[in-house]
């Protein structure tokens, strides 16, 4: 592992080693999947997982997972557009204009990998406890009900670092 | 009551996440019969369950690289 990562990991004062939280800001396809990944994963060994999505990152939890003019204003409904849901979401690399994550998902299909979605699923199922980042919520014009059943709640940094304090927390 | 799961197609997190949910819609004293392949959901899934307090009762080979793991909730 990368010594600043180490040292990162090993400043975080680790209280409740079974306590995970990611920032969930990426609204790429692949890093998505990661996020998932680890969230379930972690979920499933007995963590606590709590997923904070914050910009990009609220591509993901919206109710309406393709594109669609949420947000308040013109602007954020056109960005609401741009930006779509879960099933649009582009892959960092290799997106080829939208094609990338239909390659992806048919690659994972294919070899028995579980797709994004269903790593989605398969986290409200083992109960991970998910987030939206207040402040850019607010930005982009975006209301709770816009978001699926499984967000608690809208939170502040102050409120996340509270729920996150003691466990690890890592930034995708 | 006996359940199955077969996970030996599976990959991670799905291998660990499937026997999880399964055993969470299971009531206590309930067993169950994972197949599981070699490798990582083998080295993982076991030890991960008998971690959260689970029972693991037995890890056998049942023919190649297939196990079948007893759980006891």
């Amino acid at each position: 592992m990368d010594n600043n990562i180490a040292q990162m990991l090993e400043n975080q004062n680790v209280t409740n080693p079974k306590k995970l939280s990611i920032i969930a800001f990426s609204g790429d396809f692949d890093k998505l999947t990661a996020t998932f990944t680890i969230a379930t994963g972690a979920a499933a060994v007995g963590y606590e997982v709590n997923l904070f999505f914050t910009f990009w990152g609220l591509d993901a939890i919206k109710r309406k997972t393709g594109r669609a003019p949420l947000g308040g204003g013109f602007i954020a409904k056109i960005f609401g557009i741009m930006m779509g849901g879960l099933s649009n979401t582009p892959t960092s690399r290799f997106n080829f204009c939208g094609f990338g994550p239909w390659i992806f998902r048919k690659l994972m299909r294919k070899n028995n990998v579980a797709t994004l979605e269903e790593l989605v699923e398969a986290a409200k199922a083992l109960g991970v406890n998910m987030y939206a980042c207040e402040m850019a919520m607010h930005v982009l014009g975006l209301k709770k009900s816009d978001f699926i059943n499984e967000v608690k709640e809208e939170l502040g940094v102050a409120s996340f670092l509270k729920i996150s304090e003691g466990g690890r927390t890592i930034f995708i | 009551m006996v359940y199955t799961l077969d996970i030996t197609h599976e990959h991670c997190p799905m291998t660990l996440v499937r026997t999880k949910l399964k055993l969470s819609q299971m009531a206590k004293g309930d067993i169950l019969e994972v197949l599981l392949s070699e490798g990582e959901a083998l080295n993982s899934v076991p030890s991960a369950i008998k971690e959260q307090g689970f029972n693991v009762i037995s890890v056998e080979r049942v023919e190649g690289s297939t196990h079948k793991m007893m759980i006891e909730k």
